[in-house]
């Protein structure tokens, strides 16, 4: 049905930290690679090697430029994926029962033999979460590695969702934001964690954390330091000698 | 939005089918014999007709059966139970009056409110997307309405009611231009509010793309971010009133109620509704766009 549930027992999900991404496109690469071969029809890429490739993929990472009114302009990379969102506006729309979200976890997920690619729920969702696949016609989105997460076969460290497990630098955290002892709880509440257009309802399970301030030197006489080095060792004999002659 | 030609087509001729059904249901006209045979043909032709053009744009067609569950939550799945239903329905009507059985045509009332709870259905689709500022509003519903009945109504051979709604339909177009072309600014949505960067956190300012995420086009950018031909807004726009509206509006009443009259003006009518139905796609801006810097 495809009916929101009022209530999911846990929000498994995404706070992902925009401070620490350095925009590598390794979570891109490990999405595609886990989603080629797990959970539903692989994605598909068509013209991988030619004039125009294009393909579906789960996660995109974009880059923008903030220029603050005071200071140097930031750099932001920007990771955008499923929201796993609580009002969801990608399921109700779904004429077929195909899209639904989980009472269990919240994760919303697409059974894909039921799926007729009308292409309406990629309307619906305002973040761009949901690719068709252009090879077998169904609409593709993360699963948060449902079928990672849970999987005994695995080693206990490899039950994330494969952006999470391969992420460099720590960006992505993945947890239950129904516990509020829970990491990604935690860094959202530390953090000031916030939701991607909220005004439009759909209450997103996954948190966006805001770049920090960067350090930046003291601009006000950025000559000063070389003022007075004091030269020591070696140099300072040298410059004692050179300072007489 | 991606203007695509089978939805397009979809939705002006089954709009137009189900508008001509309205009205025969009714008993405006109430043909017999074979008269009765070919204005039913015509509307259920361009019904059924639109709606398997629809099937063109799906990616797994063969499902289609699954499309009849959700209407509970579904605007799609409604419109296809009520469009089903209306034209079941419809079918002991237009039986009746090709072979002159003389049933009552109380179903013929109930067939004519289910062919305008489709029209209705179709409309909400769009209507219901908040992701879509310029269709997220009531002028949406009232413009599919307005022309399943001016063109129902031309095919009726209903002149003065032809007339009425062709002029409403003038009014409402006017109304969805005039909003929609201040819809989506409404909203406040820019680049900056919606990845949050020029709005919250430490570090706020300007935001622009400094690098996309691919290199060429994907599904997203394919399908919701459409900057071809919307020079031509203007003329099309010119194009969609005085074919659609203000022509049959004027004509209707000077022609003589003849097949060939009415068929004049359907064409005339049909080349507003295309361009006017191209319009409501290629200007409709979704705000996944904001994420490339693009509408």
């Amino acid at each position: 049905m495809t009916s929101l549930p009022t209530h999911t027992e846990k929000k498994l999900g995404l706070a992902i930290d925009l401070d620490t991404c350095v925009g590598c496109q390794a979570c891109v690469t490990a999405c595609k690679g886990w989603n080629d071969q797990g959970y539903g029809a692989p994605l598909s890429d068509q013209d991988p090697y030619g004039a125009a490739p294009s393909g579906a993929f789960l996660n995109r990472v974009h880059s923008y430029e903030i220029t603050p009114d005071h200071g140097a302009a930031v750099i932001v990379n920007f990771p955008r994926s499923c929201l796993h969102c609580d009002d969801a506006p990608c399921v109700p729309v779904c004429p077929t029962g195909a899209s639904y979200k989980r009472v269990e976890d919240g994760i919303v997920l697409v059974n894909e033999d039921a799926c007729i690619g009308c292409g309406l729920c990629a309307w619906a969702c305002p973040y761009g979460a949901r690719e068709m696949d252009a090879d077998v016609g169904v609409m593709k989105k993360c699963t948060l590695c449902v079928d990672r997460i849970y999987n005994d076969h695995l080693p206990e460290e490899d039950r994330v969702p494969a952006c999470v497990r391969t992420c460099p630098t720590g960006a992505r955290h993945f947890g239950d934001f129904a516990d509020p002892y829970s990491t990604v709880s935690q860094l959202a509440k530390q953090r000031g964690g916030y939701d991607l257009m909220p005004d439009l309802g759909t209450r997103p399970t996954n948190k966006y954390l805001p770049p920090r301030r960067k350090d930046a030197p003291d601009m006000s006489a950025p000559l000063a330091p070389l003022l007075d080095i004091q030269a020591t060792g070696f140099a300072g004999w040298l410059d004692k000698v050179l300072g007489k002659i | 939005m991606h203007p695509a030609p089978s939805v397009i087509v979809f939705t002006v001729l089954s709009g137009m089918g189900f508008g001509l059904l309205a009205f025969l249901g009714a008993g405006f006209p109430a043909p017999s014999g074979w008269p009765a045979f070919f204005h039913w043909g015509l509307g259920y032709g361009l019904a059924v007709g639109g709606l398997l053009a629809s099937t063109f744009h799906l990616g797994n067609p063969q499902r289609f059966l699954r499309a009849f569950t959700q209407w509970r939550s579904s605007w799609l799945s409604r419109e296809a139970i009520a469009s089903v239903a209306c034209l079941l329905a419809l079918a002991p009507v237009a039986l009746s009056d090709w072979l002159g059985l003389g049933w009552p045509r109380g179903l013929g009332l109930v067939g004519a409110a289910l062919a305008l709870a489709t029209i209705f259905c179709t409309a909400m689709i769009y209507a219901q997307l908040k992701t879509i500022p310029r269709w997220n509003h009531p002028t949406t519903p009232a413009l599919f309405m307005a022309f399943a009945g001016a063109g129902g109504a031309i095919l009726a051979g209903q002149s003065g009611a032809g007339a009425v709604i062709s002029a409403l339909l003038v009014a409402v177009l006017l109304t969805a231009f005039r909003i929609g072309d201040g819809a989506f600014a409404a909203r406040a949505q820019t680049l900056g509010t919606a990845t949050g960067l020029g709005t919250i956190g430490p570090v706020q300012g300007a935001v622009r793309v400094f690098e996309q995420p691919h290199t060429s086009p994907n599904y997203l950018m394919r399908e919701m971010i459409y900057l071809v031909a919307r020079k031509h807004v203007e003329k099309l726009r010119g194009v969609a009133l005085i074919g659609a509206g203000i022509g049959p509006a004027l004509l209707l009443p000077l022609t003589p109620p003849t097949v060939m009259g009415f068929a004049v003006i359907a064409l005339l009518h049909l080349i507003g509704a295309f361009a006017a139905r191209w319009l409501f796609f290629a200007q409709a801006e979704h705000v996944v766009g904001l994420y490339y810097g693009q509408r």
